[in-house]
């Protein structure tokens, strides 16, 4: 009843149709609508209901490895913070961290350059420490924190000359994808200090970052389909955003991850059906 | 004398950092405990480098089995800590035209800045990547509905994967508002919601109980497992 091509299908068939699956869409650039859900409104509001000139930490706490999955929602982010004319510092605790940040400085640049470093915006840079830094910064960010990335004394820089701790700003944002990162600004910054914090995270992180929600987190992002959510929440209250080709990252690859997605369907089922209809006879080589 | 020191520190460092935490005026000794932690840490960072180093320098000598992989790491990690430390190509910063060391380690255009962009990037990327095809083969080949808990869970993945794109919308979108809840967004929110996030909740409160019961131990000197094995 089952072919025998099926019954003993070589791996290799299956690499490519992910392949295929994958690039095909990306190449002919197909991509669906997306309707923000309530989870992503959420920390889509906590971010827009924010007073002009407010202060918003922006910790980038993940490396390229994850960076497919979470730029798209870090560089949203950034132009929400942007459009809200924000005060924004970003600093990283990953040691491959900086050039995430860097890519999102280089939006600030190209898309607000009216916006001044120093003044709008700055970054503290890649600190060793893990957790310790995240404890020290909110009791005296100064403890750890003598300069920014590019070497100039904190004291000669408008935003932190004043900063005494990371308890003066008024919301935490942190896009990770391990250790530390969202649990950890959580448990030793958010939590003790009583402070409002929104995360983005990869899809497999998600189930360990939402029991935070809505108390410790206000709200969460969870992989390539929030971002592709908060996106269009973005283009929705910002039109001028649609015009704009990388603000639209993550509703781009909503389109491979949809035929990947199906394709595994289709695995799953043709592949019980193997098992079921071919005598039961084990699985496939 | 030699094990009484390292247990006075560990209990007197852990009593310290949780006193910082509900006594205000003591936050001060948690930072001077979290600061020494940062320089223990750098000390073990040398060490284990050495440790690394060791390993696997025996292992070429030996010529065991994989030592030609011991030798290519040997060589990228000595590269990429030398060219790291000695920062070859940093330029100084504009404001520090003087000062040559104070460029940023992984300044565009340096070596190191070569190494991240051009193999760290790359590397990590595929790894990450790769998981899709591993999962796409172990989806034909090893997800059975052999029995009803592993046919819950594939019911549950064929849900969540569908509903967690715009083929959830298109398959179901068209129900009525009436039974909307079976769209497979909503099934697959209900599943977050009702299942996931409750299961880990819980796993989470527990976990923090064991850590809380271990802690005390160790705090208690009850438990001493940085002492080593032998310990009396």
């Amino acid at each position: 009843m089952i072919p025998g091509w099926l019954k003993n299908l070589d791996r290799r068939w299956i690499f490519l149709l992910m392949f295929l699956a994958v690039s095909l869409p990306q190449l002919f650039g197909v991509s669906f609508p997306e309707r923000p859900s309530r989870k992503v409104l959420d920390v889509f509001d906590a971010i827009d209901g924010l007073a002009e000139g407010s202060r918003v930490l922006m910790a980038f706490d993940f490396d390229p490895a994850s960076e497919g999955e979470l730029s798209p929602m870090a560089s949203a982010f950034t132009r929400h913070c942007c459009e809200k004319k924000l005060k924004l510092y970003f600093m990283t605790l990953w040691e491959r961290g900086p050039p995430m940040v860097q890519k999102a400085l280089d939006i600030i640049a190209s898309e607000h350059p009216s916006m001044t470093y120093g003044t709008d915006f700055v970054n503290l840079g890649f600190k060793p420490g893990l957790e310790g830094v995240i404890r020290n910064a909110f009791s005296n960010l100064h403890v750890d924190f003598k300069t920014d990335q590019a070497g100039n004394s904190l004291h000669d820089i408008a935003l932190t000359r004043e900063l005494k701790s990371l308890r003066e700003m008024d919301l935490l944002i942190c896009i990770g994808s391990g250790s530390p990162g969202p649990k950890e600004w959580v448990q030793y910054g958010a939590a003790p200090n009583a402070m409002r914090m929104v995360a983005g995270v990869t899809g497999v992180q998600a189930p360990q970052l939402l029991p935070y929600v809505p108390r410790q987190l206000v709200g969460l992002l969870a992989a390539i389909k929030s971002a592709a959510e908060y996106e269009q929440a973005l283009i929705d209250r910002y039109p001028q955003l649609a015009r704009v080709d990388q603000a639209k990252e993550g509703l781009r690859r909503m389109g491979p991850q949809l035929v990947a997605h199906v394709l595994m369907v289709l695995l799953i089922v043709s592949g019980n059906l193997v098992y079921f209809l071919g005598g039961q006879s084990g699985d496939a080589p | 004398m030699q094990r009484a020191a390292p247990l006075m520190i560990a209990v007197t460092t852990g009593f310290v950092m949780i006193l910082a935490y509900f006594v205000p005026a003591m936050n001060d000794w948690g930072d001077m405990a979290t600061n020494w932690f940062n320089i223990l840490a750098a000390a073990a960072l040398v060490l284990g480098g050495g440790n690394l180093l060791k390993m696997n320098l025996q292992q070429i000598a030996a010529r065991s089995a994989g030592w030609g992989y011991a030798a290519v790491m040997l060589v990228s990690f000595l590269a990429t800590v030398g060219l790291g430390l000695a920062k070859v190509g940093v330029h100084p910063p504009v404001n520090f035209p003087d000062a040559p060391w104070a460029g940023d380690y992984i300044q565009e255009g340096s070596a190191l800045g070569w190494i991240y962009e051009y193999l760290i990037n790359p590397v990590t990327a595929t790894m990450f990547s790769m998981l899709a095809f591993f999962v796409a083969s172990a989806a034909f080949r090893a997800f059975r509905a052999k029995n009803l808990e592993a046919g819950l869970l594939l019911g549950t993945a064929v849900i969540v994967l569908l509903g967690r794109t715009y083929a959830g919308v298109f398959l179901t979108g068209w129900l009525p508002e009436s039974l909307g809840w079976l769209r497979f967004n909503r099934l697959t929110e209900l599943i977050m919601d009702v299942c996931t996030t409750p299961g880990t909740r819980a796993i989470t409160i527990g976990i923090a109980l064991g850590v809380v019961a271990s802690s005390l131990k160790i705090l208690l000197g009850m438990d001493r497992p940085y002492l080593g094995s032998d310990e009396a």
